[in-house]
């Protein structure tokens, strides 16, 4: 799976979903979804089961952290490993 | 600051004296209210803001309520009868089951539980947990819902996204008809509503907005879990409520507060946050509580994490302002 295609499509489900399609350019893809208030804890749900009904993949109990789920960057990189391995 | 086990213990008899001023001047002058209304559960937190509102305003003015329903435990009703009896205020009891059956709490509930365990029905109890230990790894806060049949065989899976927000909805009914009640008594009497969270419940968001939050004065919502205990040994609060371990009486199986909202037990949990809120850096409060800096650095960051995602559950409605 194409990384870069992954990245702009959660950029775009991260924009639309929880920016309203304002102010998208503040984003940076490294930035903390938590740290920067865009996604609270029920947001990483909405965000899980968006990634695991688009990419037809598991999330499992151990792999919800941070290091993967909390940025565009990790998310992308993530669902890469995850698509891909 | 100066940092060991000791740090929230309280003067229990000075903080009872203030607490009960104040509990008559926010009645009195700032509610221009005549007495209390308390939910009482038979649980520790109902049962101390029970106890300082006798002795602030004198039993007479104090009215417990209790209000069971189908997944209350059957021992908080025994437990809330000991109690109001220790301090000789009234009780009312108020089942709230036919209300939340007709509100559709059972039915919605049950719906969204079947589309993670379409076997699931009225012979399982069903319950929902945070299965993380907040120290052992930087984990989301996520909800796992377990089922248990009659032989006590259990299955569990994470819930997803629409499950998990179905379920909280329907049982939130729960305390929202609990609160309309309170008020139900409250208003027959001139009288102000009274809430029992403490500041664990109120700061991390464990409470439901216009529910259990919905109060006109939160007397111990300052007050760490461990404090409130101390308050209720001091109170001569009944040893069968002060040792019951806490739950959420939300669920038809027996669900602690622990593993269904705060992933840790309530001594490690305050002290770390009360080490926390003080700067205490992390490898001094790890010492202290013999674990290591790293799971100390965990719990600080999962609970600054609990106070900024709950911050709209405390929020006041939002005016547009000129």
């Amino acid at each position: 799976m194409d990384k870069e295609t992954v990245r702009q499509d959660i950029r775009g489900f991260i924009e639309e979903t929880f920016l309203f399609g304002e102010d998208t350019d503040k984003l940076n893809d490294s930035d903390s979804f938590m740290q920067n208030g865009i996604v609270d804890s029920t947001g990483i749900l909405e965000v899980t089961s968006y990634v695991e009904e688009k990419y037809d993949i598991s999330i499992e109990n151990d792999e919800m952290v941070p290091a993967n789920l909390d940025s565009i960057e990790n998310l992308s990189n993530f669902i890469s490993r995850k698509a891909n391995g | 600051m100066e940092f060991n086990k000791h740090s929230l213990d309280i003067d229990a008899a000075k903080a009872t004296d203030d607490l009960c001023r104040t509990i008559r001047e926010q009645v009195r002058d700032r509610c221009k209210r005549t007495g209390a209304v308390i939910g009482i559960s038979g649980g520790i937190d109902s049962s101390v803001v029970a106890a300082l509102c006798a002795r602030a305003l004198g039993p007479k003015r104090v009215v417990g309520i209790m209000m069971p329903e189908k997944d209350s435990s059957s021992d908080s009703k025994s437990l809330a009868q000991i109690l109001a009896e220790k301090f000789g205020f009234e009780t009312v009891e108020e089942s709230i089951s036919d209300g939340l059956t007709g509100l559709g709490c059972y039915q919605r509930r049950d719906e969204a539980i079947r589309s993670v365990f379409p076997n699931y029905d009225d012979s399982y109890m069903a319950k929902i947990t945070i299965p993380t230990n907040i120290l052992e790894k930087e984990s989301y806060n996520f909800f796992e819902l377990t089922i248990e049949d009659k032989e006590g065989r259990s299955e569990t899976k994470r819930l997803p996204l629409k499950a998990y927000l179905q379920i909280v909805a329907s049982t939130n009914l729960k305390q929202r008809l609990r609160m309309t009640t309170l008020y139900y008594h409250a208003e027959k009497r001139n009288w102000a509503v009274i809430g029992t969270g403490n500041k664990d419940e109120h700061e991390q968001g464990f409470f439901v907005k216009y529910g259990d939050g919905g109060a006109d004065l939160k007397p111990i919502a300052h007050l760490f879990k461990i404090q409130v205990f101390q308050l209720a040994e001091y109170l001569g609060v009944p040893e069968e409520i002060i040792n019951r371990t806490p739950t959420t009486d939300t669920y038809s199986a027996d669900t602690t507060q622990e593993e269904f909202f705060f992933g840790l037990d309530f001594y490690r949990m305050d002290m770390l946050w009360h080490a926390m809120e003080n700067n205490v850096p992390p490898a001094q409060a790890a010492d202290v509580l013999g674990i290591s800096e790293e799971q100390a650095a965990r719990a600080y960051a999962n609970i600054k994490r609990k106070i900024v995602a709950t911050e709209y559950l405390r929020m006041q409605p939002l005016e547009i302002s000129e």
